[in-house]
């Protein structure tokens, strides 16, 4: 049984952690605000930036002079798993649960015979793999003195892949992420990057719309400048809602510590006040007693 | 749309504009080329340059994108580029550190056609310095 003073610090110290929890919580709200804010002003471009590229992907599918990006190198030997995760931990399940899923993919393609390399974006997925696959990660970006995410950061991850590509490091590249769902539910999701995929429903819509287009310079020509893009197009997207997520899964998880911390305050203050007034009875009785004996 | 055509230029990072406009002046990689009102659907990719949108009180507004490529339709005219802002937020000074990037590029190239394509990126800002010198005595 505690001392009536070390309950007294149990509380204390409970009480400073619930303070800290409260305060990461609250800094969380605000940044998930403004992640919100940059994934949503990021989206025309990407949408715009697909629809384009599913009615011009539509026409090449399938033919021998489709770009190497779109097509693919015609192997599925090597594949590499770009695994997107935060910088930090205290956010719930976030890192694990991509880590899990790219783990999972990993063992399976390993099982069927394939080369898998990684690459990590963040720390903490690196932390997670190294377990495991520590030889199959091939490179680890760290975000970490990155403060403001920019365009100019997700350009940079996709020039790095398109030059492992062809330098034909790999034939196949998958991007996982945690989509933003709501606060409460992130997706990890997987995307293939390389080579590139479309809706297919929706670029069939397209595709008849799109006859009447001209070209300037030629569909070819327009389509090789545009694939290389899109990879980093869509690693910016990943990485903002992937930013976003990361708030949102810190928020609630930081919201349930702060409970947990709250439901432990009660539970201590309960058995304190119960100690004490064991403690005021049995001095009660020792003087009531004495004062019999008398 | 009897005339005016509906302009819209998006960054990865944001929409930068969205406007009805009488016209708008593109950076094509084969030329620059004005589009006014409903134009026959085209889509070209863009040089890095600046795009000059005439809205319809007549007084003209330009915005300075680093390649990317038009999309233009019955909808209007879509920029997306991969950088774009107002071309007052870009000067002589950065102008000129991007001429000294290309040429160190064009320096480290060895291959041809390496070479080529630098030479090509450095034409493109030299013809840029002296656009925007242009612009600034026309436009503010």
């Amino acid at each position: 049984m505690p001392s009536l003073k070390d309950l007294k610090n149990r509380i204390n110290s409970v009480k400073s952690t619930q303070k800290i929890t409260k305060a990461m919580q609250m800094v969380a709200a605000a940044k998930l605000r403004r992640a919100q804010d940059a994934a949503e002003s990021a989206r025309p471009y990407a949408e715009r930036m697909e629809k384009v590229l599913a009615g011009l992907g539509a026409a090449y599918e399938g033919r021998p002079d489709a770009p190497a990006l779109l097509a693919g190198t015609g192997k599925d030997q090597t594949h590499l798993l770009v695994v997107a995760t935060g910088e930090r931990g205290l956010a719930g399940g976030f890192n694990s649960s991509i880590a899990r899923l790219a783990r999972d993919h990993a063992q399976k393609l390993l099982g069927a015979g394939k080369t898998v390399k990684i690459l990590t974006v963040g720390k903490k997925g690196a932390d997670i793999l190294k377990r495991g696959f520590a030889k199959n990660i091939v490179e680890q970006v760290s975000l970490r003195d990155v403060k403001q995410l920019g365009y100019g950061t997700a350009q940079e991850l996709g020039e790095k892949i398109l030059a492992m590509y062809a330098a034909g490091e790999f034939d196949v590249a998958t991007l996982y992420y945690n989509r933003f769902q709501s606060v409460v539910s992130q997706i990890p999701t997987a995307q293939q990057l390389v080579p590139a995929k479309f809706e297919k429903g929706e670029s069939e819509e397209i595709k008849s719309g799109s006859a009447i287009y001209d070209y300037e310079p030629d569909e070819e020509a327009i389509l090789e400048d545009l694939l290389p893009r899109n990879v980093s197009v869509q690693i910016f997207r990943a990485l903002l809602e992937n930013n976003a997520s990361f708030f949102g899964a810190q928020m609630s998880a930081m919201d349930n510590a702060t409970r947990n911390a709250g439901e432990m305050i009660n539970k201590l203050t309960l058995s304190y006040n119960r100690q004490r007034q064991a403690q005021i009875t049995k001095e009660l009785i020792e003087i009531i007693s004495g004062a019999e004996a008398l | 749309m009897a005339e005016g055509v509906k302009v819209e230029i998006v960054s990865p990072e944001v929409l930068v504009l969205s406007a009805e406009a009488r016209s708008v002046t593109v950076p094509g990689t084969e030329g620059y080329l004005t589009v006014l009102g409903p134009h026959a659907p085209l889509m070209t990719t863009l040089k890095p340059g600046f795009v000059t949108v005439t809205d319809t009180s007549g007084s003209a507004r330009s915005f300075f994108v680093g390649g990317g490529f038009a999309d233009i339709s019955d909808a209007g005219v879509t920029i997306l580029a991969e950088e774009a802002r107002p071309a007052s937020d870009f000067g002589r000074t950065e102008i000129e550190a991007r001429i000294a990037e290309a040429q160190k590029a064009l320096d480290a190239a060895s291959e041809i056609e390496d070479k080529q394509t630098a030479q090509n990126r450095l034409d493109i800002w030299k013809n840029l310095l002296l656009e925007s010198a242009a612009l600034s005595s026309t436009v503010h």
